[in-house]
């Protein structure tokens, strides 16, 4: 069925400001902490006074500082840059899925942190781009914009690639990785090579870390094209928990080797204290 | 029909669907339980897993075994299941005669009988048999034959009755039996009578017959007796099965509600058909019993009325015409009076009046001659069944007529002088009392040690002495002789009443063998000449269950038919009055002995216990269907679909709307407390609560914009649902038709007054009422506050606190402007202090202040401000209405600073004295 298109457009843009509010206060409830670089370069803030030498241009001199004593001080200001950051949230149908009908499905959960760490970097000055669909890395409050349109389509197709990566950005990936793991190994590999660090944030529906199922039950995946039938659901919990540990093994290997944070994030734990791991990560790689 | 056991099928050939059921299993068992789709992410996960193993995936056994049963159960429900279904050993014939003796000794088992009755007809019916239902207790009862239908109905108005049947009873129905040949259930009572035997031959002429008896023991009471002040009780029974009972003492108590006031256990021992309960009641217990019973045997025969048999006793105090006023300890009948007056209604007076009184006792102390005509009257009444008790005393002890003639009414003869004994001039010492002997009255009571007797009178001895003496002192000489004087009896103490000649009168024995004494003391004679002169009108009926209804339509009983205790349906058991006095008949006689029937070995013995035919079709269809509600609940859980937390989720949400009942109840509180809120009583006339609700609005608006009282919106308050401890304040206009409080609410009004609470009544008819408040409001303010614990009230004075609390005021106008306003009335003591603007006056706050000058109409508003009711004419209105506002304001600062206020006035005082 298709709808007329206003009907479309109204209904996406519904869509469109809750996600925003919700994300822009989520990043709200983070307190922005230092961005400078620890050291004395470009920028705003002041950093430290040093005795003036030859090269520094006479209008640089800090006269109030100078007064005070004999020798001429120049200020210097911390260097200040702007990051790059790419973001990559998964949005395939498989992300489309909650087990409760008071849980958020784990797409919302990871576009609403995706954007809230997006608002939350722009906010701070860095340029925030979005992996796939493909947006260039910009600074401003249009961006904000511009991913949360991107952000609010499903998306059919959106492997992870690096093909973007400006070299030793930021970088974060938000998926429930249950897909196939190859994109994400070859994109790591290549970032990897650009000196490009980041965060895997992987986001889970509790159903899928306790799998309290029995019975005789049929599994279909959220696109309906799988299926799996069991007829004592509950023995097969063991096996699928190992699995399910194996894959997470496998994440944090991953990470480690290209030098990425890994994190797990449920969908009935509290938004706000992903946003700080991420924000954390972040910050702790600077 | 063919049966299996105890159980019985009306459609048998059903059955052979049992035998699909090994199809079902096998059908059940290849198939499994059907699946539940999931959709779930982690599936990529999943892939490639094996079940561990293929046997689960048929039914569990036990859901098997669950769904067996349902089947079977259903198969059986149609099948038509009967439990003991009746065979025709019982009745052959097509003509049935059921008998009942349906007596009080059918009561206890009665609902058996009725069932095994209706069962027996319903039998019959299926049968196509005519019956004839006979009951023995009702009166021509003619067997007819009839269809069961119409026995069923008749069934329901028969009833145990409260007598049993006559030996008239059987012979009648003997008489009245018809030709024809019948067979006869004889739905028994179990107890022998006579006449029983003759109709029993007659029914076996006639057919077979079977017979049911109740299954446990009869159990009756006989009446109560009064033996020497212990009342004994005497249980019977028809059986020797171990048998417990509880006797059970039931009266009134004060409130006039009938009681157990005491109960005892009762064991019969084995071979004995009769055992005796004690009760050892105080008289005050004991003047309030109406009946005695068996604790849960519902039986007329188990109830023992008893009337006025243990009532209290009428004393009369002989005066002797000296009184001494003043000297209360010495009066002979003081100790007498103080003894008796617990257990016995005491008379006094001169005796010619006292005789016309009839009393039970007649008390004389020391009194040694009476003139002739009187004592032919005291004789002829001691002969009549009187008790006579007299006291010895110097006047007895001097008196020499008493040796000859007089002494018909002294049981013994008298030596003049009396001894003293231990006194200043005698040898020896004062005596102690001696044992009291078997055949004493007295026996059994415990002698207190330092009970003395110091003077006596002395007895002539003579050879009857020995006889008459009932209490001796330890050297045997008498100290209580008793002799019989026609029915009565004389009971002379040979001591004074009081405790001049001895200590016994101050001894809690004396209290005792008088108890022992004066209720030994019914007056026999006269119960018997009334009952054969009088008429007798029941008040009271008992029915065959033992229960007593009260009755004023039964035909008056004359005494000879009472006097013959032939308890019939003439003569039903209960209460009878004539003239003051009652007398109880009881269903059993005084010496009625319970006997077993026993029936002869062709009659045929049913039990009535397991003989009901009961049809099992609806409870095994309820079965199969429970059955298979527990098998959707377990298939559910098979496939994974039930959870646990979802119940939880479930009753942990009936918690929370629970809870929300709760919470409405702390929102008034939380309003009513969260600022200061003015609040008025509701009276019920809806244009009035708004009015009143107005008024406060006004005033809360008042003192919000010139005071630092900031209230919040007025409340009405229910004085019957709501807190009203939650407000300092209570406006009460008062309606003519408004209800009064009820006795709880009454209660809360005076806690909420006595705590600091104040009430403005206003009855709003200053403008009619002059001083006294005539009005129907005035008069409503009366009737409530007789309830209210009011202090007492005056005129508001001109200095009081009220008039200074935050405004100088001299009038408290409302709508109306009288000055007719009342408060708590000052101290005595109050005095105005010189240079002081006023007394000190009312320390507390006043409680109420009652006034008619409608204030509430004088504050009221509309939400946006604007004046509701006119006050006067004019600026001179306005003015009116703004010394309304500030009486008001006054009022409430009153209220909510207490003494504050009128503690201020002292503050320039104090400065003074400080020296500042």
């Amino acid at each position: 069925m298709t709808l007329p298109l206003r009907t479309r457009a109204e209904e996406v843009a519904a869509r469109f400001p809750p996600l925003l509010v919700r994300a822009e206060t989520l990043a709200s409830s983070v307190v922005m902490g230092e961005h400078g670089r620890r050291r004395a370069g470009m920028g705003e803030n002041f950093w430290q006074y040093r005795p003036a030498t030859a090269q520094d241009d006479a209008r640089n001199i800090d006269w109030r500082r100078s007064a005070r004593s004999d020798a001429s001080f120049v200020q210097d200001k911390e260097w200040q840059i702007a990051q790059t950051v790419s973001l990559w949230v998964d949005q395939s149908a498989s992300l489309d899925f909650a087990s409760g009908a008071q849980l958020e499905t784990k797409l919302q959960r990871a576009r609403l942190i995706g954007l809230a760490s997006a608002i939350l970097m722009l906010r701070a000055g860095e340029r925030v781009g979005l992996v796939s669909p493909h947006i260039p890395a910009k600074r401003g409050s249009e961006q904000i914009l511009r991913l949360t349109s991107a952000l609010s389509e499903t998306q059919a197709d959106n492997a992870p690639s690096a093909e973007h990566f400006a070299p030793h950005a930021r970088a974060i990936f938000i998926s429930d990785f249950f897909s196939n793991l190859e994109a994400v190994e070859t994109a790591l590999a290549k970032a990897a090579s650009l000196g490009v660090t980041g965060l895997l944030l992987q986001v889970l529906d509790p159903a899928e870390e306790t799998f309290p199922f029995g019975g005789r039950t049929i599994f279909e995946s959220v696109d309906k094209r799988l299926e799996f039938e069991t007829l004592r659901a509950k023995d097969l919990r063991p096996a699928y928990l190992e699995r399910l540990n194996e894959r997470k093994d496998r994440l944090q290997k991953l990470a480690q080797r290209s030098g990425w944070h890994y994190q797990i994030h449920h969908t009935d734990q509290s938004s706000t204290q992903a946003l700080l791991s991420v924000y954390a990560a972040l910050e702790r790689q600077r | 029909m063919w049966s299996l056991g105890p159980i019985g099928f009306t459609s048998p050939l059903l059955l052979w669907a049992l035998a699909l059921l090994p199809v079902i299993v096998y059908l059940l068992r290849a198939v499994p339980p059907a699946p539940i789709r999931r959709k779930f992410p982690g599936i990529v996960l999943l892939l490639g897993l094996k079940d561990k193993e293929s046997q689960t995936d048929t039914t569990p056994w036990w859901l098997l075994l669950l769904r067996l049963l349902a089947v079977a159960a259903v198969i059986i429900g149609f099948a038509g299941p009967l439990l003991n279904p009746r065979d025709q050993s019982v009745s052959t014939s097509k003509r049935l005669l059921i008998v009942m003796d349906a007596s009080w000794g059918a009561a206890q088992d009665w609902d058996n009988t009725k069932a095994m009755a209706e069962a027996i007809l319903d039998q019959a019916a299926r049968d196509e048999a005519l019956t004839a239902l006979v009951s023995l207790t009702y009166s021509s009862t003619e067997p007819t034959f009839v269809s069961p239908q119409v026995n069923s109905a008749l069934l329901d108005s028969i009833g145990p009755q409260a007598w049993e049947p006559q030996e008239g009873d059987y012979l009648a129905l003997v008489a009245s039996l018809p030709q024809e040949p019948f067979d006869t259930i004889w739905l028994s009572d179990g107890l022998e009578r006579s006449g029983r035997e003759a109709l029993l031959d007659a029914l076996r002429s006639k057919g077979r017959v079977s017979v049911a008896t109740p299954a446990s023991p009869i159990l009756a009471l006989r009446p109560a007796e009064l033996r020497d002040g212990t009342i004994s009780v005497t249980a019977l029974r028809s059986g020797d099965v171990s048998t417990e009972a509880r006797i059970r003492a039931l009266g009134l108590d004060p409130a006039g509600i009938e009681r157990v006031l005491e109960e005892q256990p009762l064991s019969f021992e084995a071979g004995t058909f009769m055992a005796t309960a004690a009760f050892n009641l105080p008289p005050e217990l004991r003047n309030r019993l109406t009946r005695f019973d068996i604790a849960n045997f519902a039986s007329a025969g188990a109830v023992s009325l008893t009337g006025d048999a243990l009532r209290r006793r009428e004393v009369a105090l002989v005066d002797t015409g000296t009184s001494q006023e003043g000297l209360e300890l010495l009066s002979p009948f003081h100790y007498l009076r103080e003894a008796l007056a617990p257990s016995a209604d005491i008379l006094s007076g001169p005796l010619d009046q006292l005789l016309l009184a009839n009393p039970d006792v007649i008390a004389l102390a020391d009194v040694a001659a009476l003139p002739p005509i009187q004592t032919a009257e005291l004789t002829t009444w001691v002969e009549n069944g009187g008790l006579l008790l007299r006291f010895a005393g110097p006047n007895l002890a001097i008196a020499d007529r008493l040796r000859d003639e007089a002494n018909a009414l002294l049981p013994v003869e008298l030596r003049t002088g009396g001894r003293t004994l231990g006194g200043a001039m005698s040898w020896g010492e004062p005596k102690a009392l001696a044992p009291f002997k078997e055949d004493s009255p007295f026996f059994g009571l415990t002698l207190p040690e330092d009970v003395s007797v110091s003077t006596q009178v002395l007895a002539q001895p003579s050879p009857k002495l020995a006889g008459r003496v009932i209490a001796e002192l330890s050297d045997g000489t008498p100290l209580v002789t008793r002799k019989t004087l026609g029915l009565g009896q004389v009971v002379l103490f040979h001591v004074t009443a009081n405790a001049e000649w001895s200590s016994l009168p101050l001894s809690g024995l004396f209290v005792q063998m008088l108890e022992r004494l004066a209720l030994a003391s019914g007056n026999r004679a006269q119960l018997i000449q009334d009952l054969e002169t009088s008429t007798w009108s029941p008040t009271q009926i008992m029915d065959g269950f033992g229960a007593m209804t009260a009755v004023d339509t039964l035909e008056n009983v004359d005494g000879a038919t009472i006097a013959s205790s032939q308890i019939s349906a003439d003569l039903p058991p209960g209460i009878y009055q004539a003239n003051e006095q009652t007398i109880a008949l009881n269903a059993v006689s005084e010496n009625r002995i319970l006997e077993a029937a026993t029936w002869p070995s062709d009659v045929i013995r049913i039990g009535q216990e397991a003989s009901e035919t009961k049809d099992l079709k609806g409870a095994v269809l309820t079965a199969a269907l429970v059955l298979a509600l527990i098998d959707i609940i377990a298939a559910i859980g098979l496939t994974g679909r039930l959870r646990v937390a979802q119940f939880l989720v479930f009753s942990l949400g009936i918690g929370v709307l629970s809870h929300g009942a709760q919470a409405q109840d702390d929102s008034f509180a939380l309003e009513a407390t969260e600022n200061v809120v003015l609040a008025h009583v509701l009276t019920g006339d809806d244009a009035l609560d708004a009015r009143a609700k107005a008024g406060l609005l006004g005033l809360s608006q008042a003192l919000f914009r010139r005071t630092s009282v900031e209230p919040a919106a007025p409340m009405g308050v229910n004085l019957e649902t709501d807190e009203i401890a939650l407000f300092p304040f209570l406006y009460w206009p008062i309606s003519p038709d408004q209800p009064i409080p009820s006795q709880e609410a009454y209660a809360k009004l005076n806690l909420y007054l006595q705590r600091g609470g104040l009430i403005l009544f206003d009855t709003r008819d200053a403008d009619r009422a002059g001083f006294g408040g005539g009005t129907p409001e005035g008069q409503k303010l009366r009737r409530i506050a007789i309830g209210l614990d009011i202090p007492p009230l005056e005129p508001i004075p001109q200095d009081h606190v009220l008039s200074r609390t935050f405004y100088l005021l001299q009038a408290y106008p409302g709508r109306f402007d009288s000055l007719d306003i009342w408060v708590e009335a000052a101290q005595a003591n109050a005095e105005q202090i010189e240079g002081l603007p006023f007394r000190i006056l009312n320390d507390g706050v006043t409680p109420v202040v009652i006034g008619g000058n409608d204030w509430a109409s004088a504050w009221a508003v509309d939400e946006i401000g604007n004046r509701l009711y006119p006050v006067g004419r004019g600026m001179a209105g306005e003015q009116q209405r703004e010394y309304a506002y500030r009486f008001g304001i006054n009022l409430i600062m009153h209220v909510l600073t207490g003494n504050y206020k009128s503690d201020q006035v002292h503050v320039p005082a104090l400065l003074d004295r400080l020296g500042q």
